[in-house]
């Protein structure tokens, strides 16, 4: 009896695939022809997308699925969506099902956007009579007025995507799968979206959300089911699930060693021994969240007496610099032995952004130097464990900006308007 | 307490590795209705977004195949025609067999043409050959208005039964349904069937009367012959139409070979269509 409140049972599924058939699937007829010929060799092989993977989810619940690339998380999807089945196990759905893997699914380009907004909604399971009693508002929240009656494939890719979303937005199923539709759009439109997906999982729907957007999966997300490499292996709070995440994705950043000092990256008598990201306490870090500081520290050795040089640790993001810090003088380090160098990075000033760290020891004082460059030292990812005492206080949507520090505002009156 | 709790809970989709066909979805089918009238609509949208085009090649493509069939074997290599004259009984021939193979091609190319639908969204797949079997029936009655107006030139006035046209037509569409299924699902396994559809249906031009009349098959291979189900259906075609003799014994064993096409295309479509979006 007490299975009826599951939205979603899912049991024990497993989805495996022959290997070599990832890629391209089917075969010619001339293959198989062949292929009867062929004994039956060893090169069977096959790899599991998914593994054993089972869990409930409750009605009304919204739950994040995350995990990395080829994970399972789109596989379990798609099978719980019925696009493809599950090679052992099985799944219970209880109530009318809806799926946004992609955005656009079934438009068509020869079409106007009118007629798309009838295709796209009816492929994605809304009926012709909703499709019609929602039509102004899908037209409304596209801004896409005086454009209904352009073939779709002359709209700009923005003017695309917004259609598609507006459309996959209303639709209204009572349990909603949905797969990395957040990332379309330019930032407006994207915080748009994201409000309205705040508005859907607020409207007692369940709903499962697959994303590589952490602070998305955050802010949406009650509960949070981590996989890897097919495999289930977190399904509890969303925040412990993201640091989980992180811990898989990106190993134990909060340190590299190089034990072996031959191997150690360096050179002109510097040697690299180990990066670590550390707490305020010293402690190893695994996530870095923005609303704390954090140290980065680096220990390496000298191989001569007097060394002189500088060291700078530069964090980009999204492709460019965000900021370098780097040592105020080239210091001298007068003893053969080793050393470490630390700087602070202060609460509040990260973004929600995956940083990754560029080091380099060099002098320029008299002859220029190069000691040690290492382009891609490490990567970490910040996020915002939204508390509100970050510098986004209670805003949840996308803030643009590589950094993120959190400043002090002052408002007054300056002249009452007296008419 | 287990088999009480499934009675119970009546409204759930189960979704399982192997599942056989089962009563629950012919309900399913009709729930998907409306998306089976979208497909079609979006294709004739497509078809005749380039209106002129679009319906000038509708029009010019049946004539010009006339002409030349009324010239080169008609003229040429004099071929009998049932005492019609030759483009009217030709005519009578092409109306269905472009109706068959329109729908042919659509249906054997639907799932990898729309592959990015297939992979993404849930629907009963047979839908989409249906649609592609469908929506050729446009075409179909444009060509039907022109040999209409040659009938008139000609003095052919249909007789009673002429009722039995829809019927034929059904027949058709059956015909298309019972091969395109097979073929595409077929096609969606082994790409390369895809290249083999132009030959087959015309090893089937040949093998069915479209620009002769079945009599002209000799008596020992008439069985053999009304395994096509083509065959009889186009001498219904004439008959209905043009008042030649009319098909007999041949558009039942016609009738049988669709039944059984149809059954074995939905079972072998059905055992697969699980696996299209794997391999698409």
């Amino acid at each position: 009896m007490s299975d009826n409140r599951f939205s979603i049972e899912i049991n024990a599924i497993s989805k495996k695939y022959a290997l070599g058939t990832l890629n391209s699937g089917y075969m010619t007829f001339r293959e198989t022809i062949y292929g009867l010929f062929e004994r039956n060799s060893s090169s069977k092989k096959s790899i599991y997308a998914l593994e054993n993977v089972s869990f409930h989810v409750d009605e009304g619940e919204v739950v994040g699925l995350i995990g990395g690339n080829g994970a399972g998380k789109s596989t379990l999807l798609k099978i719980l969506s019925r696009i493809t089945p599950p090679s052992t196990g099985y799944a219970k759905i209880h109530g009318r099902i809806g799926s946004l893997l992609e955005v656009g699914t079934g438009f068509h380009p020869e079409l106007t956007g009118r007629e798309n907004i009838y295709l796209s909604g009816s492929i994605l399971g809304m009926k012709k009579q909703e499709i019609e009693s929602k039509y102004d508002e899908i037209i409304k929240f596209s801004e896409l007025e005086q454009f209904l009656e352009t073939p779709v494939k002359r709209y700009s890719s923005g003017m695309y995507v917004r259609l598609a979303f507006a459309v996959a937005a209303h639709l209204e199923p009572e349990i909603l799968l949905i797969d990395e539709v957040l990332a379309v759009g330019d930032l407006k439109f994207q915080n748009k979206c994201l409000g309205r997906m705040k508005n859907i999982s607020r409207s007692g729907r369940t709903i499962i959300f697959v994303s590589h957007n952490m602070s998305a999966i955050n802010s949406l997300c009650s509960r949070a089911i981590l996989l890897d490499k097919g495999q289930l292996i977190f399904d509890g709070n969303t925040a412990e699930a993201i640091s989980k995440y992180f811990e898989v994705s990106f190993g134990k950043y909060g340190e590299i060693r190089w034990d072996n000092i031959e191997n150690a990256p360096g050179e002109q008598g510097f040697k690299l021994r180990s990066f670590e990201i550390t707490s305020e306490d010293k402690e190893p870090l695994t996530t870095v969240r923005v609303d704390e500081a954090i140290l980065l520290r680096i220990t390496y050795r000298t191989l001569k007496e007097n060394m002189q040089f500088r060291i700078a640790l530069a964090l980009y993001a999204g492709g460019v610099c965000a900021f370098t810090i780097l040592e105020p003088e080239e210091n001298i380090r007068k003893d053969i032995g080793e050393y470490y160098s630390e700087v602070e990075i202060p609460k509040n000033f990260l973004a929600e952004m995956n940083y990754s760290v560029y080091l380099s020891v060099f002098s320029s004082a008299g002859t220029k130097n190069h000691y040690c460059r290492i382009p891609n030292l490490t990567m970490f990812q910040a996020y915002d464990p939204m508390t509100g005492a970050s510098a986004r206080g209670d805003y949840a949507q996308n803030i643009e900006g590589i950094v993120r520090p959190k400043l002090k505002w002052k408002t007054g009156l300056k002249s009452r308007q007296t008419e | 307490m287990a088999p009480l709790q499934n009675t119970l809970d009546e409204n759930f989709i189960l979704i399982e590795p192997d599942k056989i066909i089962t009563l629950s979805e012919l309900f399913e089918f009709w729930y998907y209705r409306e998306l089976l009238f979208f497909f079609i609509w979006r294709d004739i949208k497509i078809r005749y977004k380039q209106t002129f085009l679009g319906f000038t090649w509708v029009i010019i493509q049946p004539l010009f195949m006339i002409l030349v069939f009324t010239y080169f074997f008609g003229e040429l290599a004099k071929v009998p025609s049932e005492g019609v004259p030759y483009p009217l009984f030709s005519f009578a021939g092409l109306l269905p067999w472009n109706l068959f193979t329109e729908g042919l091609n659509r249906s054997t190319t639907t799932m990898i043409t729309n592959a990015q639908i297939l992979t993404k969204v849930y629907f009963p797949r047979i839908i989409m050959p249906l649609a592609g079997i469908i929506s050729p029936m446009i075409d179909f009655a444009i060509a039907f208005g022109i040999f209409t107006i040659l009938m008139l030139y000609f003095g052919y006035i249909p007789g009673i039964n002429l009722v039995l046209l829809p019927l034929l037509v059904l027949l058709v569409l059956g015909t298309a349904l019972g091969v395109g299924l097979w073929l595409s699902a077929l096609n969606v396994l082994y790409r390369d069937f895809q290249y083999t559809l132009p030959f087959l249906i015309q090893l089937g031009f040949f093998l069915s009367p479209v620009v002769y009349p079945s009599t002209l098959i000799p008596e020992r291979f008439e069985y053999l012959y009304a395994l096509n189900p083509m065959s009889g259906i186009i001498d219904g075609f004439r008959w209905v139409l043009l008042g030649t003799n009319p098909p007999g014994f041949t558009l039942l064993i016609s009738i049988g070979v669709i039944i059984l096409l149809i059954i074995s295309g939905i079972i072998y479509f059905k055992r697969m269509e699980r696996y299209f979006a794997d391999v698409v």
